[in-house]
């Protein structure tokens, strides 16, 4: 059983249809990634599977259930947790509070100072700031505080949408090893890229996009060597 | 209690309590102070600046916490304001107890208060505060007007002779004697007012230290964000109007007893900006500030009414009316702190830090973290 399976999934902005009809899945410890051009569905998509967006068709089954009319709140509760677009960190408050509200919805204390020391291992910049507020970070802090708010949730499916987008190339170098680094630990991935070079040499599996629907879905290296995928995305 | 009192006071405990039982014995001696230096008048002014408190730190829960802009909160004071009145007065000749009906009014604004919340909840920012906006001024329209077919409110009269607040049997508008002291009833007043403004304080510093607190500090900041965390941001925004409106009823309740007197021009669009200033001046979201912004915005408007003896005894004559200046200079000073200071007269440390870094290394880290990603 995948831990995510998606059927038929469609989104409608308005009158504009983003996501055409779409089937995925994930498995259990598996890193899939999306590719696709400005505009294809990727972050349409993985919203619909946050519950950011309502789906128009289609079903999302989530381990086992259906989860397609769940609000976000509780798809976060069962473990689905989203680092959006642009981040999302709370600017006002700070590294700390941040982290703690990853964890918002758990109530074993230990389990949480146990997590706030992983993330802070994984992101030792983090410590040094968690007592600056979010909206004086970097752009690559930014982004290593929303993935690690998002861990200290304890989720069972991540979902990154976009992890590189805005970032020096050094800042998208050490967040990339970190998320090789995470999905190493077992974690379960699905990742938005325009970097599709980066997105698939880190992960095992891809589907591409293109105007709301999948074109081709292989594995992560099959893609790579694609002379069509290399064509459109690759620009080799 | 956090924030209230500058570090070195929670280093050394003593320190905290001697500063704690000065403010406690200034607290209980200000009435009788106040009467002897300035006037029972002014005894007045500061049941009435208690009264804003509580309604500065309930808007603050709407406003400061959740970051939900409401210009109609006057709504929920006008709503409990009434309830009281209508239901203790000879205006439909039911009187019942006023400690019965304080909780009950401060219940039924609660209601209100969700009432207004669940049409606005996917409202943001200026649309939520036109909607607000619109919201007050029905209530106030309705109350204006409620006095046919079946004369509830009385209309723009107002309904009179309200059953003050009765202790023991005893009507806080009739001066009292305890241990030989002479209690008149603004003392009276005072101090029950400042009793349950404590209640109110510690209500809203628990709040915003639990976890509901947490979740209203999320949504302020980031709506999606906070959903994605796991927050029912529906539950929670509709908390945090239900929370403040209670505040309100609360305060409307001790309002219409103690004047013993309502009428619909209490309760108009000036006075919900009145609050809304004092939470702003004072530092939205930070207790203490907005503590103090309510205490400022009540008192110095008052402090004009000298103004006019005093141009008689330099000029010879009244030559600028003081309620004209009221608005004038209420202006200018709003205009002087959004300049000088828009985090508020006394904003919480971390706030203040943002607009103002007081540690150059702090700066320099920061600049140096965008450097690193730059290059």
């Amino acid at each position: 059983m995948s831990l995510i399976e998606v059927e038929g999934l469609a989104v409608h902005y308005g009158g504009i249809r983003a996501v055409k009809g779409i089937d995925l899945r994930v498995e259990e410890g598996e890193v899939v990634c999306l590719i696709g051009a400005n505009g294809a569905g990727k972050t349409s998509s993985m919203r619909a599977l946050a519950g950011l967006l309502p789906a128009a068709a289609g079903t999302i089954r989530y381990a086992g259930t259906d989860i397609t009319a769940l609000p976000v709140h509780l798809r976060a509760r069962r473990g689905i947790s989203m680092v959006p677009e642009g981040r999302g960190v709370f600017p006002r408050l700070t590294v700390a509070e941040n982290l703690r509200m990853g964890a918002y919805f758990r109530t074993d204390s230990a389990g949480i100072a146990a997590d706030l020391e992983r993330v802070y291992g994984l992101f030792p910049r983090l410590r040094e700031r968690r007592a600056q507020t979010g909206g004086t970070l970097s752009g690559g802090e930014q982004q290593m505080l929303a993935i690690a708010r998002a861990l200290m949730s304890r989720p069972r499916l991540l979902l990154l949408d976009e992890p590189s987008m805005g970032l020096a190339p050094l800042a998208v170098q050490t967040i990339f090893e970190t998320i090789r680094l995470i999905a190493a630990q077992g974690m379960t991935l699905l990742l938005i890229e325009q970097n599709a070079r980066l997105a698939l040499e880190s992960s095992s599996r891809g589907y591409v996009l293109e105007g709301g629907r999948i074109v081709h879905q292989d594995d992560s290296t099959a893609l790579l060597a694609s002379p069509k995928v290399r064509a459109a995305y690759l620009g080799a | 209690m956090p924030d209230l009192l500058p570090n070195r006071f929670y280093r050394d405990p003593r320190l905290a309590w001697a500063a704690y039982a000065a403010l406690a014995a200034l607290l209980l001696t200000l009435p009788f102070l106040v009467d002897a230096g300035m006037g029972r008048s002014w005894v007045r002014i500061l049941d009435f600046a208690l009264l804003y408190v509580m309604l500065a730190l309930g808007l603050n829960i709407v406003v400061g916490f959740a970051g939900l802009l409401d210009l109609g909160y006057v709504a929920f004071y006008a709503v409990g304001a009434y309830f009281y009145a209508i239901l203790a007065s000879p205006q439909l000749g039911i009187h019942l107890p006023f400690w019965a009906l304080l909780p009950l009014g401060a219940g039924v604004a609660c209601l209100f208060g969700v009432l207004l919340g669940a049409p606005t909840l996917r409202l943001r920012g200026d649309y939520l505060a036109i909607v607000t906006l619109g919201f007050g001024e029905i209530i106030r329209i309705f109350l204006n007007n409620l006095n046919a077919p079946f004369n509830l409110t009385n209309g723009p009269q107002g309904i009179n002779m309200i059953d003050p607040v009765r202790i023991a049997g005893h009507s806080l508008t009739r001066p009292i004697e305890i241990l030989g002291l002479k209690l008149p009833g603004t003392h009276t007043h005072y101090y029950l007012f400042l009793i349950l403004t404590l209640g109110v304080i510690f209500v809203a510093i628990r709040l915003q230290g639990s976890r509901i607190g947490r979740a209203w500090a999320a949504i302020r900041e980031d709506e999606v964000a906070a959903e994605a965390m796991g927050i029912n941001t529906r539950n929670m925004k509709l908390l945090a109007f239900a929370m403040g409106a209670t505040f309100g009823g609360l305060g409307g309740g001790l309002f219409a007893a103690f004047q013993g007197f309502v009428s619909p021009e209490s309760f108009t669009l000036m006075e919900s900006i009145m609050i809304l200033c004092m939470v702003v001046l004072g530092g939205m979201g930070h207790i203490p500030g907005v503590i103090l912004g309510a205490i400022l915005v009540t008192i110095l408007p008052e402090l004009l009414r000298y103004i006019g003896p005093l141009q008689e005894g330099l000029i010879g004559r009244v030559a600028v009316d003081p309620a004209d200046l009221r608005m004038l200079l209420f202006g200018v000073a709003l205009v002087a702190v959004m300049l000088f200071r828009p985090q508020g007269l006394w904003p919480s440390p971390v706030r203040a830090r943002e607009l103002h870094p007081a540690n150059p290394d702090e700066v320099r880290q920061e600049q140096e973290a965008l450097y690193d990603a730059e290059r």
